[in-house]
């Protein structure tokens, strides 16, 4: 891994933790604040308004990655925070470089990201005149970052930042963007770091339920028939996945997760269930609609979660952990809202649990679970083409269910949701909220940094790699090692599916033509691999892990693979589109639950 | 679930430059309809007070109060719809009137409590302060003589009785104005 920390000599450590004010240039002030708060790694690109601040970075211990569009960098920065669990930073200079980082920022924002984005802005003096260059950034991120704050003059600079990372990383996190005049980079100013813990009077993030509340929630569960758990990111970012393990283990509900939940807890569960929502298990979304209690956490019932609202879990009571007061209620009624951390939360709930006598329930799901086992087994095609659900359920085989996967958005996603197991937490990293194509590479690369002793792996439809591809020649320059996977269908999947399903087979922009991948790996100094049946899917995973350099491999899957069960956008949970019968022979490929 | 009506916010803010923007910008993205809004500077230095009126039902009164705290330069909102209140509205309004006419309006002015606050030749400006239904009321008995123009505030209030819960700038620190949400 070719990211060396700089050595921090002794001097400039001193330096670092001086008392007595020095005379600091803003952009000095700038990346000391970031030392202090930890950063070691920043993805960005120069330009005008933020070349002050450049210029001073040699001086720090900070590496800097160059990315090829800002766009990757604030997915850098995003999938860098999912990994490590702290706080991403990408930089960009004013104008297009800021709109650039907009998509990333809006990712981040809708999947509650710790991120500080921070961005040049032209000099104070002429902010308003439409100089070169200028876009009011904080303006135009305004409704997707947590917050946004600006430093016009040097003093404030370290402020702006020390706030910056506060409100990222606590309460619900989320990106915060700090905008910096090219004039408050260069001035200098007295500077000493100040250690204190930022005040802001408005700005309280720390939210505890009451004890009755508590104890009513106890109570439900315990009255509860036919519980289910759902696990949402909230559970992983509060660091509560050893507490939900101990939790299930006491009452013994089963637990659901959402996309992004994914890895809170174990797959190989015998209690877990699985995936909920629009390509969730056919039992999973059954059990939700028969369930008497819903218990939601760290989680926002999002649209793709519950389906149509009006049938949504009709006959369960809901109890609703979670952290941002603005989620309750929002989408479905709840009986109980639990305010807080999740992990604080359940150190509550976890010492008094009991048992639930619900041992019928769980044979009703096991029984659920075994339908739906054999027809998606007897549904699954097998005429020796390769499909998405073997390369995936394969790289989990392989890999052991401990790589690092990073998702992009569309069925490729859903695929991997569905077949790669993932038992340990931050192994998922995905677009949920915004669905932002184009994300996996990115974030993939900041993941990399976040964990560079992990086995990364992309996980790419070929329409959604095309849009950040560009960032190959990052990993090329910083020579890191990440496996690609790009499952090939040559459609834009999801939208043929759509287009399959509820257009009358039109496909109209969804056929896409892609450049020989192979040779694409290759023109960046990296390794090209091609799969076309299932033997040699095995054998180019093998290949790509142990390859010292990034691998790049083109599955060429079936093209007109649908994801099933599919739940319609605004239809009844429990109302899937099945795979369609299908006459061939037993494939155990198709195997979700049941199969090793 | 309670149908949609009138609600009355308090809010207390930082007084600095874009945060009436973020406050907007939260109700554009958030689809609340604000009805009114006023903001003005308090007592306590840096530190602004809004009082706005949107149409919403309870549920969506909790969802506004919640959104509005994730604000961070908002330090504390109050849904005063259901406390005993004071609330004003005050108008100015410039009636096309000679001196023929001028004491049929002064006479009409004196049973809504309304005053004269500048005389024309030709116009006479009126200052009334009070709930909308009497302005209202104003401006209809005023529209026969011709209304020129007219400018109103948007609404305050004020709970009535000892200091209202967004305005305590101790409980504000003690973070005990969030929302509850009872079981």
């Amino acid at each position: 891994m070719a990211a060396p920390m700089k050595d921090l000599t002794e001097a400039t450590l001193a330096q670092l933790n001086a008392r007595e004010p020095r005379e600091l240039t803003g952009s000095q002030i700038l990346w000391e604040t970031l030392v202090h708060q930890g950063v070691d790694v920043v993805f960005g690109y120069p330009g005008g308004a933020i070349m002050p601040a450049y210029d001073a970075l040699p001086e720090y211990p900070i590496h800097h990655v160059l990315v090829r569009h800002e766009q990757g960098a604030a997915h850098m920065a995003d999938g860098y925070a999912r990994a490590s669990g702290k706080v991403g930073v990408c930089i960009a200079t004013s104008g297009p470089g800021a709109t650039n980082l907009v998509t990333g920022i809006a990712t981040a924002m809708m999947d509650s990201i710790p991120m500080v984005a921070i961005t040049g802005q032209v000099p104070s003096s002429v902010i308003g005149t439409d100089a070169f260059q200028e876009t009011d950034i904080t303006g135009v991120t305004l409704p997707i970052t947590k917050h946004t704050l600006m430093a016009s003059r040097p003093e404030e600079i370290m402020q702006a930042l020390k706030e910056a990372f506060y409100i990222a990383n606590s309460g619900r996190p989320g990106p915060v963007l700090v905008d910096i005049t090219k004039d408050a980079q260069q001035k200098k100013c007295l500077y000493a770091y100040d250690p204190s813990p930022v005040r802001l009077p408005g700005y309280r993030p720390g939210l505890h339920p009451l004890p009755r509340e508590i104890e009513r929630a106890l109570e439900m569960i315990a009255q509860a028939e036919r519980p289910i758990i759902f696990a949402g990111h909230g559970v992983m970012r509060a660091n509560a996945t050893g507490l939900l393990l101990e939790f299930v283990k006491r009452t013994g509900i089963p637990v659901a997760s959402t996309l992004l939940g994914l890895g809170g807890f174990p797959a190989t569960h015998p209690k877990n269930l699985g995936m909920m929502g629009m390509h969730g298990e056919a039992w999973v979304n059954r059990a939700i609609q028969e369930s008497d209690l819903i218990i939601a956490i760290g989680m926002r019932f999002d649209d793709r979660v519950t389906g149509n609202l009006k049938t949504y879990a009709p006959h369960a009571k809901k109890i609703h952990i979670e952290l941002d007061p603005a989620e309750i209620n929002k989408n479905v009624k709840v009986d109980l809202a639990l305010l807080g951390d999740a992990r604080e939360i359940l150190g509550l709930l976890v010492p008094p649990a009991r048992q639930s006598k619900i041992d019928p329930w769980i044979q009703h799901i096991d029984a659920l679970k075994g339908e739906s086992s054999v027809l998606e087994i007897q549904h699954m095609p097998d005429n020796g083409q390769l499909f998405a659900a073997h390369v995936i359920f394969d790289l989990w085989k392989i890999t052991q269910g401990k790589a690092l996967v990073v998702t992009d958005v569309g069925q490729h996603q859903m695929w991997e949701a569905q077949y790669y197991k993932h038992d340990y937490p931050r192994r998922l990293i995905t677009s949920g909220g915004l669905g932002t194509m184009g994300f996996a590479l990115p974030a993939a690369i900041g993941a990399k940094f976040a964990c560079p002793k992990e086995e990364v792996w992309v996980v790419a439809g070929d329409g959604g790699f095309q849009m950040t591809a560009a960032e190959l020649s990052t990993i090329a320059q910083e020579n890191i090692k990440i496996n690609i996977a790009i499952i090939n269908n040559g459609y834009l999947g999801m939208v043929r599916q759509w287009q399959e399903f509820f257009y009358n087979k039109r496909y109209v922009a969804t056929p896409i033509k892609s450049p020989d991948f192979v040779k694409l790996a290759e023109a960046h100094d990296l390794v090209g691999l091609r799969a076309t049946t299932r033997k040699e899917a095995g054998i180019a995973i093998e290949q790509a892990r142990t390859n010292e350099r990034t691998v790049v491999v083109d599955f060429r899957v079936a093209q007109e693979d649908s994801v099933y069960p599919m739940v319609p956008a605004g239809a009844d949970l429990d109302a899937m589109i099945r795979r369609p019968a299908w006459q061939g022979t037993h494939n155990p490929i198709y195997e979700t639950g049941e199969d090793e | 679930m309670s149908s949609e009506s009138l609600r009355t916010f308090v809010a207390y803010v930082e007084d600095r430059p874009g945060v009436l923007n973020r406050i907007a910008s939260l109700f554009r993205r958030r689809n609340y309809n604000i009805v009114s809004l006023n903001v003005g500077r308090t007592h306590e230095a840096g530190v602004s007070r809004m009082t706005f009126s949107v149409e919403a039902d309870a549920d969506m009164a909790h969802r506004i109060e919640a959104n509005l705290y994730k604000l961070v330069n908002v330090l504390s909102v109050e849904d005063i719809t259901d406390t005993p209140r004071v609330s004003r509205d005050l108008a100015l309004i410039k009636v096309n009137v000679g001196p023929d006419r001028r004491a049929e309006v002064l006479q009409l002015c004196e049973v809504f409590r309304a005053r004269a606050v500048d005389v024309g030749p030709q116009t006479l400006i009126v200052e009334i302060t009070g709930a909308q239904e009497k302005i209202d009321g104003l401006v209809a008995v005023l529209t026969p003589f011709g209304i020129a123009e007219m400018v109103q505030t948007g609404r305050v209030a004020m709970t009535r009785g000892p200091i209202g819960q967004a305005a305590d700038a101790q409980s504000r620190s003690r973070n005990e104005t969030h929302t509850v949400f009872a079981a």
